[in-house]
């Protein structure tokens, strides 16, 4: 069963891939990514934002209480260096890359234009395959309209594309007022792939200490509809690649991502639950299905049931809405 | 050969030769020697080599007393060693230093000479620590600048190999050690000329070694013992002119010549000072100033004053001279003069008994400069008019007003000698603020760009919080000898606008000087907002005077609150010191260096604050206020106004800077001092202060119980007591049962507050309408300081509720009892107080405290005042630090005494029983004072015997009757319980102070323990303890430390028979009051080790009691007690009181920068040392279960 698929003009072995996940911390893990089957890595995020904070901090606390009281002029011994920069996650590039014969896709989550050209350059550098961008941002300024964001992070792909040569995927969030418009002059500008869609972690309140708290909670099944519905929306609207990520838990959402238009799906919730290994159990369940259903190849499904494709693609939109509500009717 | 030019300090300039001539540096932290062990041990971990390309081992030692050792047995063995220390460290060496003169063993002990403790103790600069090793045998050489504390250091170690002698190089603890100045610096090639190989190599063969057998350190008898002392002679005979050798070589080397002494002045001077140290730059200015008037003045500089060289002294003493004054700055009470006068005493008279000298001069001797006492022109100026007298005073003091035993000379303060052409500053700034570091950068920048001389000298305040610090800056181009801070200067600048009323900035400033102001009003605004005092003096002076808003400048480019950058170029703007534009660029190519690797976001908001800051520079055009009325006011007191006699002139000259001028009549003459005083202060030093919202409030007492200053306290009272308050009190129903009917408040002192904000974090009641806000809310103190000023002399004197109605195990009533400990100058937020307030307000009135030197005698101790206070019965805590090694043995002394005293009352009580009758007696011999309620009986008791006593005494007696009648009168108190306490951080219990700690737990002895642990040195600048935990940063542990905490409360319980407790208040605060309440009831050593977080730690404070929270959640901190009376009842005596870990150890951590920063200086250390450590929290975790027989029980309850 030929399981190959093409993503960011890699070759794939299988279109199953690891997502941006603390899975991918430590390189004994990354390993066992490779072992287990994953056809290609992502990188956990490198946020600007914390490498700055983490500087602004180091900074404060080596710096806070000096020079006030003459027995401790300081507090802290200051070595001549520190790894402070993106140092650490580019050495971890190379390391990565050194080790597996995999692709390993950087991620950079930028904050500065000045930070994702310097980064994105860097990665290229010290070996990564490809970048996926991480563009989002919780709007809580009302003076900011839609359309200077969305400028924006035009601006920024347009950069990073022309800072560097590797290919370029693009993280999106699904709150866009017109996705179908901002992909397409995502994929115009240049970007290799869009990847649909990041979740974001959404507070919840500590009702006894009246405190909001971060919730992190790993996907569900559900999850998947959003990014479904969108692929398959987008599938030939759009040039550049489509990857699925968000509750691809059992190999049938893999299919069903892939028949929605996606290149690659990605992994993330059910590794962490299941552990590394059960790439294995999804790749072999994609297999079977793949074989019981008489298919030649992944790539003959590849959008097969998008908007484009599938045999109703009204389903797609609004109507859905309606014949949703019509069927719940029906059965009362 | 090219020069190189350095700007460091003394500690600098010592420490890079020492550390490149030696192979183990051993050290113990000490003031103001720490910086050299540390730069060693910097060194060390950036494996830079010394001479020979090898790296130094550097370590850090318990005690002076280890390092010593060390040293020793490292010098035995064949190494170089050397180490750094002062004051009473050094003390702790002689010993060793004895053996290893006595051993012939080349060697080199730096000190930054500083004052002994005796009546106080004091961290600055003196030399009566070096006077004390005059008999050990070590060459000593004084270096008086800081140049020649670089020359002298390698002239010492080259010496001190081919004389086969050790040597002790001193000079001035902080005047020279802390001064940073320009020096030429000596190169590895030059120093490699100094040394020879062949002494090296010759140390390393007498090296002890099996291969080649000998023993050292042999007994020896009154037959062969003075025999074998004396053999050491030819030795002492060969060193001076070895020295006087090196002091050619390095001539030769660098064109720096030194002498053993050195004469400065006119060839035919009649009068002349002999003098050592840094004294001796000012009295050369002096002289060359006097000379030049025409005046036969002259000095001459000891440097080599081991051996005391008599040729060479008498070789620089010019024939004409016929009158010499020689300065001491140490004081030797009961000998009839200081030790250089003796010694130019015995070199005068030996000589003209020897007919070397024709005739005898007058040699008289005075002290001068003890404990960094200012030593200035119009002193030796006073010194030589003295020696001009007919009758020259002799044992003269010069300096001080002794109005005592009239031992002062008097001197002129307005005499002044600076040269016109050398630029002089101040600046005046908060602790903190980045005001010296700018400073230091900008002595930096002008010494590299411009071919100038510069100096600075920084001046600290004793607070810990809020403090102030004044910067002394001179640059000029000829070479700088002023060694004594600006009193003329023709620049001021005052970083911090709160403290234009409070001190006289501008004294001295020159006529047509500058004064730049850090403000954050406008350029219009400014003028009106000034004091009179200060308008008056710029306009007397014609001040140019700028202002500008530093806070605006760094908030707006993100600094938060560090002003350095935008300071130093308004500095740089206006006194142009060097070209705008040149000093822009430099001040830019500076941050990148300093910055740089602190990431390039700090490097960008530095720059762009360079850039931000001229545009908001103005200068303040005061032509037209010139014909307009000044304000009529004066500067603020230091001390409120209802403060008694000695606080407010004595100690109140001391808190404003004054008190250089109090006269020693008027101080104490054996170091006592009157309790209570914190409360005049006044400080005013918060920005913010906490507000009550009583609607919201549970009280529970949480936010009084953590404040480390006593400035939030509640109490419950009778309605009645309302009717005087003022209209903005509040004050709502009590919600405690038993006190239902009465009111309830909680009031912050708004001007004893210092914003730390820890009350805000632990207050658990939360706004319902705005979940932001709880019961109490930070807010910004100008609005509300007149209304909260009032509320709080209110409060303070309504009655506290009576002691006998609290349930004192629980925090929302205990903390009702007035804290005994109140408003001390530690750090905003520290974690060590509130442990102490604690245990004020349980025992407060009937406790002894036997305090180890550290943060706790610093914020507990350090004059002008005291935290320590009485209660309205006139009774507290007696309190005396002792010195850092003897706590325990100090307190135990204590504890002996008491009990001691107790046994002789009742002797004395028994044997005169029949005048008081039996069961009296036996009332006071047998009470139970096991509560305070029978403490408070026996106090009755107690009074009343004493008036008995009194009236008996008024009879006629038979003397035996009338003098043992007389004693039990002193000892009557003691028969009302004491509780001894003994108190300290973890520098002294876990180290230098564990042997006596150990001991005094074995005693048996009715003590209490309060370790406050830091985990890590604090008072001295965080070096590592046997206390930091595995995975920290410290001093000395650069690299993280890499073996576990000792484990202090384990050995103790190891006895059996001491009662231990681990607390952390943040995490449970009321298991620390049982800890503190079963403790104290212990009839035998209590131990509580108290977790205390601190700046140390790299933690925000405000969020302080959440670390400690953490580190009991992580399992990193265990809360346990170990009562052994619980095994007279069959159980078992330890209880673990904390849960098994739930957060990870990690999430802990990386909380705090001494954990984390590990991670960005040494990413894979930082990986394997969290590792180890939390396989040691879960290992000990379970070895607690297990003994405390937890994880039994569990099992049985299953």
């Amino acid at each position: 069963m030929d399981m190959s698929t093409t993503y960011l003009n890699l070759n794939l072995r299988t279109p199953l891939v690891a997502s941006a996940s603390p899975l991918s911390y430590e390189l004994d893990d990354i390993k066992r990514l490779e072992d287990s089957g994953i056809s290609a890595i992502v990188l956990h995020s490198l946020f600007e934002e914390q490498l700055v904070q983490d500087s602004l901090e180091l900074h404060y606390h080596l710096s806070a209480h000096t020079e006030s009281y003459a027995e401790a002029l300081n507090y802290f011994p200051e070595p001549s260096e520190f790894e402070l920069g993106p140092d650490g996650y580019l050495e971890h590039i190379r390391q990565a890359k050194e080790a597996v014969d995999i692709p390993i896709i950087a991620s950079l989550n930028g904050y500065t234009s000045g930070g994702w050209i310097d980064f994105a350059k860097k990665m290229e550098s010290a070996g990564a395959d490809a970048i996926e961008m991480n563009i989002y941002d919780v709007p809580t300024d009302s003076n900011l309209t839609s359309s200077e964001m969305e400028e924006e992070f035009l601006e920024i792909l347009r950069e990073v594309k022309a800072a560097v040569k590797i290919p370029v995927a693009l993280k999106l969030s699904p709150f866009f007022t017109n996705l179908s418009n901002m992909a397409k002059r995502f994929s115009d500008l240049g970007a290799d792939a869009l990847v649909l869609f990041n979740r974001f972690y959404q507070p919840d309140f500590d009702l006894e200490h009246l405190e909001v708290r971060p919730h992190i909670l790993l996907s569900t099944p559900h999850d998947l509809r959003l990014p479904l519905r969108w692929i398959a929306i987008l599938y030939g609207k759009v040039q550049c690649d489509l990857a699925a990520t968000g509750g691809i838990h059992k190999s049938t959402d893999a299919i069903k991502a892939l028949m929605a238009g996606a290149n690659v799906t990605m992994l993330c919730s059910v590794l962490l639950r299941e552990g590394i290994e059960y790439v294995k159990v999804l790749e072999q369940g994609m297999r079977d299905w793949l074989v019981e259903h008489e298919y030649e190849s992944v790539r003959q499904m590849i959008g097969s049931m998008s908007q484009k494709n599938c045999p109703n693609p009204h389903e797609y939109e609004r109507a859905q809405y309606m014949r949703a509500l019509h069927s719940i009717h029906l059965h009362h | 050969m090219k020069k190189i030019y350095q700007i460091l300090d003394g500690n600098e300039a010592v420490a890079q030769i020492a550390y490149k001539l030696s192979e183990v540096i051993a050290i113990y932290p000490i003031t103001p020697a720490s910086p050299m062990g540390e730069f060693s041990d910097t060194w060390a971990a950036e494996a830079k080599t010394n001479l020979w390309g090898s790296v130094p081992t550097v370590v850090e030692m318990q005690s002076e007393g280890g390092a010593a050792g060390v040293l020793h047995g490292a010098l035995t063995t064949g190494a170089l060693a050397t180490t750094f220390t002062a004051s009473q460290g050094l003390l702790l060496m002689l010993p060793n230093m004895f053996k290893i003169a006595g051993e012939l063993s080349p060697n080199v002990i730096h000190v930054a000479a500083r004052s002994l403790a005796a009546q106080g103790l004091s961290i600055f600069g003196d030399h009566s620590d070096v006077m004390t090793c005059r008999t050990t045998g070590y060459v000593m050489l004084c270096s008086d600048s800081v140049q020649a504390c670089q020359d002298l250091a390698l002239v010492a170690h080259a010496c001190s190999l081919e004389a086969r002698l050790p040597f002790l190089h001193f000079f001035d603890g902080f005047r020279t050690s802390h001064e940073v100045i320009k020096i030429e610096s000596i190169d590895d090639e030059t120093i490699a000329k100094m040394i020879n190989l062949e002494y090296v190599l010759a140390h390393r063969n007498r090296g002890l070694t099996p291969d080649k057998p000998v023993i050292r350190g042999t007994a020896q008898n009154p037959d062969v013992y003075f025999q074998a002392r004396e053999t050491i002679n030819p030795f002492y005979k060969k060193v001076i002119e070895i020295v006087k050798k090196y002091f050619q070589k390095l001539s030769n080397l660098t064109s720096r010549y030194y002498k053993p002494f050195e004469y400065i002045g006119h060839p035919e001077a009649e009068r002349i000072i002999v003098i050592m140290g840094s004294g001796g730059q000012t009295t050369k200015e002096t002289v060359e100033w006097l000379q030049a008037k025409g005046e036969k003045v002259g000095l001459i500089k000891v440097r080599l004053y081991r051996p005391f060289s008599i040729e060479d002294f008498i070789s620089e003493l010019p024939p004409s001279v016929k009158k010499i004054a020689v300065l001491d700055r140490t004081k030797e009470p009961g000998s009839n003069g200081e030790p250089l006068f003796q010694d130019v005493l015995q070199a005068i008279f030996e000589s003209y008994s020897t007919g070397k000298l024709t005739s005898l001069p007058l040699v008289i001797g005075g002290r001068y400069g003890l404990s960094s006492k200012e030593f200035t022109p119009a002193m030796v100026k006073a010194v030589f008019e003295n020696l001009a007298q007919a009758q020259p005073k002799n044992h003269f003091t010069i300096g001080i007003n002794d109005d005592l035993s009239f031992t002062s000379l008097n001197y002129d303060p307005s005499f002044d000698i600076e040269k016109k052409d050398v630029f002089r500053a101040r600046f005046y700034g908060l602790g903190a603020d980045g005001t010296v570091g700018a400073n230091k950068n900008s002595i930096k920048i002008i010494g590299e760009y411009t071919p100038n001389y510069t100096q600075g000298y920084f001046v600290y305040d004793s607070k810990k919080s809020g403090s102030m610090t004044i910067s002394h800056l001179r640059f000029g181009k000829d070479p700088i000898f002023s060694e004594y801070l600006v009193y003329t200067p023709n620049f001021v600048a005052c970083h911090q606008s709160i403290f234009l009323n409070k001190i006289d900035m501008l004294y001295g400033i020159q006529e047509g000087g500058t004064f730049l102001l850090n403000t954050s009003k406008s350029p219009s605004e400014i003028w009106d907002s000034l004091p009179g005092v200060v308008q008056k003096e710029i306009l007397n002076k014609n001040i140019n005077f700028y202002i500008i808003d530093g806070y605006k400048v760094a908030k707006e480019v993100g600094m938060k609150n560090q002003i350095n950058t935008v300071m130093q170029v308004c500095f740089f703007a206006i006194s142009g010191v060097l070209p705008k534009e040149e000093a822009l660029t430099a001040i830019k190519e500076s941050i990148k260096k300093t910055y740089g690797k602190k990431g390039d976001e700090i490097v960008r908001r530095n720059l762009q604050a360079v850039d931000l800051t001229l545009a908001n520079l103005y200068k303040v055009e005061i032509e037209k206020y010139k014909n307009l009325p000044t304000k009529e006011d004066s500067y603020l007191p230091s001390m409120s106004s209802n403060a008694p006699e000695f606080v407010s002139k004595v100690l109140g000259a001391m808190a404003i800077g004054k008190g250089d001028t109090i006269p020693v009549s008027q101080l104490p003459n054996d170091g006592t001092y009157p309790v209570g005083t914190s409360k005049y202060e006044k400080r005013n030093i918060a920005q913010e202060i906490p507000v009550w919202d009583m609607k919201t409030c549970i009280q529970c007492g949480k936010c009084v119980f953590v404040c480390p200053h006593a400035v939030i306290r509640m109490n419950v009272y009778n309605a009645e007591h309302l009717q005087q308050a003022p209209s903005t009190f509040l004050a709502t129903d009590s919600k405690i049962p038993e006190f239902s009917g009465k009111k309830f408040t909680i009031q912050v002192s708004p001007l004893d507050c210092t914003g730390c904000g820890i009350c805000v974090d632990v207050c658990p009641a939360k706004n319902k309408s705005e979940a932001r806000l709880k019961a109490i809310n930070m807010s910004p103190i100008e609005p509300i300081l007149e209304k909260e000023k009032a509320n709080w002399d209110f409060f303070i004197n309504l009655p506290p509720i009576e002691r006998n109605l609290l349930k004192i195990t629980s925090i929302r009533q205990q903390q009702f009892q007035e804290p005994l400990f109140e408003f001390s100058g530690a750090c905003a937020g520290c974690g060590e107080t509130p442990y102490i307030k604690l245990a004020t307000q349980l025992f407060g009135d009937r406790m002894l405290i036997a305090n180890a030197t550290g943060c706790s005698s610093i914020y507990g101790g350090n004059l002008p005042t005291t935290p320590y206070t009485l209660n309205r019965e006139g009774r507290g805590p007696a309190w005396s630090n002792s010195l850092f090694e003897d706590n325990a043995e100090f307190g135990l002394g204590y504890r002996i005494s008491l009990d001691k005293q107790i046994e002789f009352a009742s002797e004395l009580l028994l044997k005169h029983k029949q005048h008081f009758g039996e069961g009296f007696v036996n009332n006071i011999l047998y009470a139970n004072q096991s509560e305070e309620v029978g403490i408070y009986e026996q106090r009755v008791r107690v009074f009343e015997l004493k008036k008995k006593i009194e009236t008996i005494l008024k009879e006629n007696l038979e003397e035996n009757l009338k003098n043992e009648l007389s004693q039990l009168l002193t000892l009557a108190d003691k028969f009302v319980k004491k509780s001894v306490w003994i108190i300290g951080g973890d520098g002294w219990a876990y180290d230098i102070g564990f042997g006596g700690l150990d001991h005094v737990l074995s005693s048996g002895r009715n003590v209490n323990i309060l370790i406050l642990d830091t985990e890590v040195y604090s008072n001295t600048g965080g070096q590592m303890s046997k206390s930091t935990p595995r995975g920290a940063v410290a001093k000395f542990a650069a690299g993280g430390k890499n073996f576990t905490k000792k484990d202090i409360g384990l050995m103790a319980m190891s006895y059996g028979n001491v009662y231990v407790a681990s607390v952390a208040m943040g995490a449970r605060d009321e298991h620390t009051l049982k800890a503190f309440l079963e403790a104290e009831s212990f009839e035998g050593p209590s131990l509580i080790i108290a977790y205390s977080h601190c700046i140390a730690h790299g933690i925000n404070m405000n969020e302080g009691m959440q670390h400690q929270k953490a580190a009991v959640e992580s399992g990193n901190w265990l809360l346990y007690r170990f009562d052994p009376r619980r095994k007279e009842k069959g159980e078992n005596p330890l209880q673990l009181d904390s849960k098994s870990p739930k957060i990870p150890l990690e999430k802990y951590m990386y909380g705090q920068n001494r954990f984390k920063m590990l991670t960005k200086s040494k990413p894979e250390e930082a990986k394997r040392l969290l590792k180890q450590a939390e396989n040691s929290v879960k290992e000990r975790y379970a070895y607690y279960e297990f003994l405390s027989g937890k994880s039994l029980e569990e099992e049985k309850g299953e």
